[in-house]
């Protein structure tokens, strides 16, 4: 009741405001598009989404310093959300009531997403998305420039089971406890199932968010590893929960020779506050990693530099580091500016037209894609072992880049599901 | 065999031999299988100067490029770059070199045939690692050196473990005699390794080995679980003594003074930031390992100089009622979080932990306790027995009880209560401190870091019953042990939630805590 009073108080503002100002500041004469930033600034997620919010503005830094888009000098509307999810959706709202965004680059988590996701469809506005999650969604109204599991989770279980990746034969699964751990486990367990590894070699363990404490599980662990053949983890714990975690690792000597953990959510950023050199080895999955040697990434990490001196970024300023959510939010905001070049105008149907097929030299050395049809990137994969410096070293990748597959295989009934989202525009009519 | 060979060149003075150009090559630029044959290849060369080469691909010190045709490989450390197989200086690297990636296969082949060839070695310290490194599996091409290094071997501690090796190399392959010999050897290790191979053995078709393997399984099998439940007690003290530490201070705080301190986390955050300001300092100088002897005074002055001033600023208006101050502390902790991160920014900063707190020790079979945790639960300890000392054998501590237990009366009789009140207060912050100082040996530092803790502290206070300091101890430990133990049998997550429904019931029954303050004091 008091949220719809909110809501309806709050777009009747915007419509006094659209009326004062909108008309006059907006497209028509000054030449500028306001886009929103929506992402948390402060909270549990400012870890890891601050920079991404930094990203955005450095990417904005530069499109306004070569004449903007189609001549509009763009101008960012940043809020924060606060990693509190059903304030991400009244964020929402209110960048496309009132502040009249033409698209929203934000989220990180899967139920921040989650959260906004009706306000994109209701209100027919574009997100783009920059982080690696579980799938099982396309919407119309979101470009996913992250990683699906098939790009990520998949070729990295492929790879330890691979004589290279020490032919893993038993499996540790270890996530924090929420949505986007357990449905990648679940896809993962199916995958293993396929590739006949036996029930009782599968071991799968949650942790709170924030959990601090990995002494029994890192013991639980070792049990498991020695109670048959060679063993590996994987690891979906989320934010700072993996500082502990890897310290633990290195304590209790778990070596990577022996039993070897990949992380899908461990980047340069989340290693930033570990003593790396125990952890040598160890693994992690992404689409980009900064050490990746490419002239693209040369220039996005010199412009990161720049930017993060400049701006006096705290911790950046004097150790810059990139990672893949950043990548993919510089390649969103990137493709985002072509399609509205090439559809010649910021209307979310013809600019959604527009994006399918778009294509942009990625720092990570490849072309990327926009798939013509299920809005997700065709990226390329990488496994990363840990470096004593905490960069990683490259020990696969795969040939070129890889479809997306949003609907994961592994889960059952997905056969029949669309690999594009007309399916819910249709229902929306 | 290497000895010989050395003194042989040194005889002669011939220049130092030229390695295998192929292996070398193959090593640097080939596929994978081609790889690891080249890393036996130079093993089995057994000199020097291939075993430094294998150690600068293990380390990532090795780059390769290929000019004309010509593949060349260097070694660059420290920014000088020599010729892998010449020995010359190189000066400047060509362009366009490729660092050569080791991954984990490679390196784990590295390190085992760098082990053996160190079993030769004359030092006692060198052979005891080497072997300790080719305990948790090793490759049984092997097998030729670890019997030599077992003929030679007379040290007592090196030769079981050497033995051990051998034993599980001859149970995958041999004849049935050599087999049994081995798995019976076995029984007396208490490696989780040689659990494995027993395990395998055990489902082997031969039914003598099978039974040989597994009656030596159910040993093995006996001594790791002593090893398991002792790694188990330990965790439950380590944990136990971080609550303690975290809920130390609140039990002066909140337990004697009766203040809802809800900004103890953060007087906890501060104790951890001020240990990365002086870590920062040190990090420069030659004496960085011993940079925590100035961070734990220096976290406990910070912390309690803070506790002060909200003492004597905010909190003496307060007194007597706890809604107000449990708002304002609150307000206070949310801007000290955003202090801090103002000034130190969002993200977490990097406490590197000194050598001495870095590693573990094997005290059991197949458990490591990692020392970090070890001194902490001997710091837990002290800090405890200091503020025992404290609080009953100095003036200041009289006063604290006296204050504590009637305060009025204490003031009659000349005590400058207000003082005592901003001394206590300031001891509490203070032991907060310290607690931080711990944590960031373990976990984060991040503006955040004392959200985590406050209601720990809380419930330990309230468990073990307020204004009690031995109540507060055995609630620590009780917590600590219970978490464990239930995080073994069910999960973290409903070891969380058991815990906390255990705590909600024993409230209800008995509301005071475990130990319950008794007389005239409780009035007061």
């Amino acid at each position: 009741m008091k949220r719809r009073m909110f809501v309806k108080q709050l777009a009747l503002a915007a419509s006094v405001a659209a009326i004062g100002l909108g008309s006059t500041s907006l497209y028509a004469q000054g030449k500028t598009v306001k886009i929103g930033v929506l992402h948390s600034l402060s909270g549990t997620m400012a870890i890891s989404e601050t920079v991404l919010k930094d990203t955005v503005l450095m990417a904005v830094d530069e499109i306004n310093a070569k004449g903007g888009v189609m001549g509009y000098k763009i101008e960012p509307v940043v809020v924060d959300p606060a990693s509190n999810w059903p304030l991400f959706a009244e964020k929402a709202r209110q960048l496309i009531t009132q502040d009249k965004v033409a698209v929203t680059f934000g989220c990180w988590t899967s139920v921040s997403r989650k959260s906004v996701l009706p306000v994109f469809e209701e209100l027919n506005s574009l997100l783009f998305y920059p982080v690696q999650y579980e799938g099982e969604e396309i919407s119309r109204n979101v470009f996913y420039t992250g990683a699906a599991p098939n790009q990520q989770a998949i070729p990295a279980v492929e790879y330890l089971m691979s004589k290279d990746g020490g032919s893993a034969k038993r499996w540790v699964l270890l996530g924090t406890d929420y949505v986007y751990p357990r449905t990648t486990n679940k896809i993962l367990r199916a995958f293993l199932k396929s590739k006949g590894v036996a029930e009782a070699d599968i071991m799968e363990e949650y942790t709170p968010f924030g959990h601090s404490d990995y002494q029994t599980i890192i013991a639980k662990i070792k049990k498991f590893a020695s109670e048959g053949k060679k063993t590996a983890v994987v690891s979906t714990i989320n934010g700072d929960s993996n500082v502990p975690f890897y310290k633990e690792l290195g304590n209790q000597g778990l070596k990577a020779t022996d039993v070897p953990v990949v992380a899908f959510s461990v980047g340069e950023e989340e290693l930033r506050g570990v003593d790396t050199k125990p952890l040598v080895g160890h693994l992690a999955a992404w689409n980009y990693f900064m050490s990746i040697k490419a002239p693209a990434n040369d220039k996005f990490i010199k412009a990161w530099t720049a930017y993060a001196k400049a701006k006096n970024i705290a911790g950046h300023k004097d150790k810059p580091l990139t990672n893949d959510p950043m990548e993919a939010t510089y390649i969103g905001i990137y493709m985002w500016k072509q399609a509205v070049e090439k559809a010649k105008s910021f209307d979310v149907a013809k600019v959604t037209a527009a994006m399918a097929g778009q294509t942009f030299a990625a720092p990570s050395g490849i072309t990327s894609t926009m798939d013509a049809k299920n809005h997700h990137l065709h990226k390329a994969v990488f496994i990363g072992e840990v470096k004593a410096d905490g960069q990683f070293n490259v020990v696969w990748k795969t040939k070129g880049p890889v479809k997306a597959q949003p609907w994961s295989p592994y889960i059952e009934g997905n056969d029949k599901k669309k690999d594009e989202p007309a399916l819910m525009a249709e229902k929306k009519k | 065999m290497r000895i010989v060979l050395l003194v042989f060149f040194f005889l002669f003075s011939v220049p130092a031999l030229a390695l295998d150009k192929a292996a070398v090559e193959k090593l640097a630029a080939g596929e994978a299988d081609e790889r690891a044959a080249a890393v036996s290849a130079l093993v089995a060369e057994g000199d020097q100067r291939a075993a430094e080469f294998l150690q600068a691909v293990a380390e990532g010190d090795v780059q390769t490029v290929e000019v004309k045709g010509v593949r060349r490989v260097f070694i660059v450390k420290g920014g000088q770059a020599v010729d892998a197989l010449t020995g010359e200086k190189v000066d400047p690297v060509p362009e366009g070199a490729e660092d050569v990636v080791a991954n984990n296969r490679l390196r784990k082949e590295i390190e085992g045939g760098l082990a053996a060839l160190k079993l030769l070695a004359p030092e006692r310290e060198t052979r005891l690692a080497a072997a300790k490194e080719l305990a948790s599996g090793a490759d049984a091409a092997m097998l030729p050196l670890v019997k030599k290094a077992l003929e030679k071997e007379t040290d007592a501690a090196i030769k079981p473990v050497l033995e051990v090796i051998a034993a599980s190399m001859e149970v995958k392959g041999g004849s049935k005699e050599q087999r049994i010999a081995a798995i019976r050897r076995l029984a007396d290790s208490n490696s989780p390794n040689s659990r494995t191979l027993l395990a395998e053995a055990a489902t082997d078709a031969d039914a003598d080995i099978k039974m040989e393997a597994q009656k030596s399984l159910r040993e093995v099998q006996g001594k790791l679980a002593w090893g398991e439940r002792a790694g188990l007690l330990f965790a439950g003290v380590s944990l136990g003594s971080i609550l303690l530490l975290a809920a130390l201070g609140l039990a002066i705080t909140y337990g004697l003074m009766g203040v809802i301190n809800m900004a103890h986390g953060e007087l906890i955050m501060i104790g951890a930031y001020t240990t990365y300001v002086v870590q920062v300092f040190f990090r420069k100088s030659d004496y960085f390992d011993w940079y925590l002897l100035a961070a734990v005074p220096a976290s406990f002055m910070v912390s309690a100089a803070v506790g002060m001033v909200l003492e004597r600023v905010v909190i003496r208006w307060l007194y007597g009622r706890p809604l107000e101050t449990l708002l304002a502390t609150w307000g206070i902790s949310l801007m000290l979080i955003q202090s801090v991160r103002t000034l130190f920014g969002a993200q977490n900063v990097q406490v590197e932990n000194p050598n001495f707190m870095s590693g573990g020790i094997q005290a059991f079979a197949g458990v490591v306790m990692p020392w970090s945790r070890i001194y902490i639960v001997v710091f837990a300890a002290l800090v405890l027995f200091l503020m025992y000392l404290l609080l009953t054998k100095t003036r200041l501590g009289l006063f604290i009880r006296s204050v504590t237990q009637n305060r009025d009366m204490a003031s009659c009789v000349g005590v400058p209560t207000g003082r005592v009140d901003m001394w206590a207060f300031g001891l509490g912050s203070g032991i907060a401190g310290l607690a931080g100082c711990a944590l960031s040996q373990l976990g984060n530092v991040g503006p955040d870091l004392g959200q985590g803790y406050i209601v720990d502290s809380f419930m330990v206070v309230v468990f073990g019953g307020v204004g009690q300091l031995a109540g507060t101890v055995y609630a620590a430990l009780t917590l600590g042990f219970a978490n464990k133990f239930l995080e073994a049998v069910s999960g973290a997550v409903i070891a969380k939630i058991v815990v906390l429904v255990f705590i909600i019931f024993f409230i209800q029954r008995r509301p005071q805590g475990l130990f319950a303050v008794k007389g005239r004091a409780v009035e007061a």
